[in-house]
């Protein structure tokens, strides 16, 4: 099984653009600089979404996670302190350590992806039209989970609104 | 040049799960921790979007179950900025390092 060729080129397209968004927020110094860097990288996910046959969810991670969530934690920069900047400093035992095992995990990973042999049974067949063919699985076979997310999401945006909220004085 | 399309798209959600986890573990502002957890959950989206195309049964499920992961990721992060706020008003902290009223 092998790529085309431009799929090919559009994958290290998109896995530098990821990888690289990654790799820039770790090294960046300034918070604000950290977030820009991860929208990039969550921008380019969906384009991997969308090589992928998922168009609904390519559009939803560009809307929730480059549109809302990246917002959502420059507001939380903006409310919080922030002018102080992460100065490059020696790396501490910890840091040492956490990187090896990052590292590790990651050559436990890898060895075992390629130790896997994952042959597809068959094509996928994404539907005539993507939204339309996961709007009718959702509503026809998880209506159940559908629900209890919707419910969750409820309860956890008047969790967080009840817990930002500024109390009155005098309480 | 053959190259086994699902190990390329596991192999880069490999990368992607442990940067964030480095990130998670080694930032000091809460908010990028925050968001380091949240790249973490990209990386689970990719790898069930991915094995939704390439994996042994090919089916709309994985996409399917990668919206509701965004949506448990999303209340996660609205939850999580809320209670960043709340703890910056109260202590004026934010840097996870000095949030440590728990070992006092």
């Amino acid at each position: 099984m092998s790529f085309l060729t431009g799929e090919l080129i559009a994958f290290f397209i998109f896995a530098l653009l990821i990888i690289g968004g990654a790799i820039f927020m770790l090294s960046f110094t300034k918070v604000v600089h950290m977030v820009v860097a991860l929208a990039f990288t969550f921008l380019s996910l969906g384009g991997l979404y969308v090589m992928l046959q998922a168009e609904f969810v390519a559009f939803v991670q560009i809307l929730i996670y480059a549109g809302a969530v990246s917002i959502l934690m420059i507001f939380g920069i903006m409310m919080t302190r922030h002018e102080r900047s992460d100065e490059p400093q020696p790396w501490t035992i910890q840091e040492t350590l956490t990187a090896v095992g990052a590292v590790a995990l990651f050559a436990i990973l890898f060895f075992a992806i390629q130790d896997a042999d994952i042959l597809p049974r068959h094509v996928l067949d994404p539907g005539e039209d993507n939204t339309r063919a996961i709007g009718e699985h959702i509503f026809t076979l998880r209506v159940l989970p559908f629900e209890l997310v919707s419910l969750l999401l409820t309860v956890a945006f008047i969790g967080a609104i009840v817990l930002a909220k500024r109390e009155e004085e005098g309480q | 040049m053959t190259i086994d399309l699902a190990s390329s798209y596991l192999t880069l959600a490999a990368i992607l799960f442990c940067i964030g986890l480095f990130g998670a573990l080694t930032k000091r502002n809460a908010v990028i921790v925050l968001l380091s957890i949240e790249l973490m959950l990209n990386a689970v989206n990719l790898n069930l979007v991915a094995l939704s195309k390439y994996g042994m049964f090919p089916s709309l499920i994985g996409q399917v179950f990668s919206l509701f992961t965004i949506t448990v990721a999303a209340a996660e992060a609205a939850v999580g900025v809320a209670i960043l706020i709340a703890i910056f008003r109260n202590r004026g902290k934010s840097e996870v390092h000095e949030m440590n009223e728990l070992k006092h």
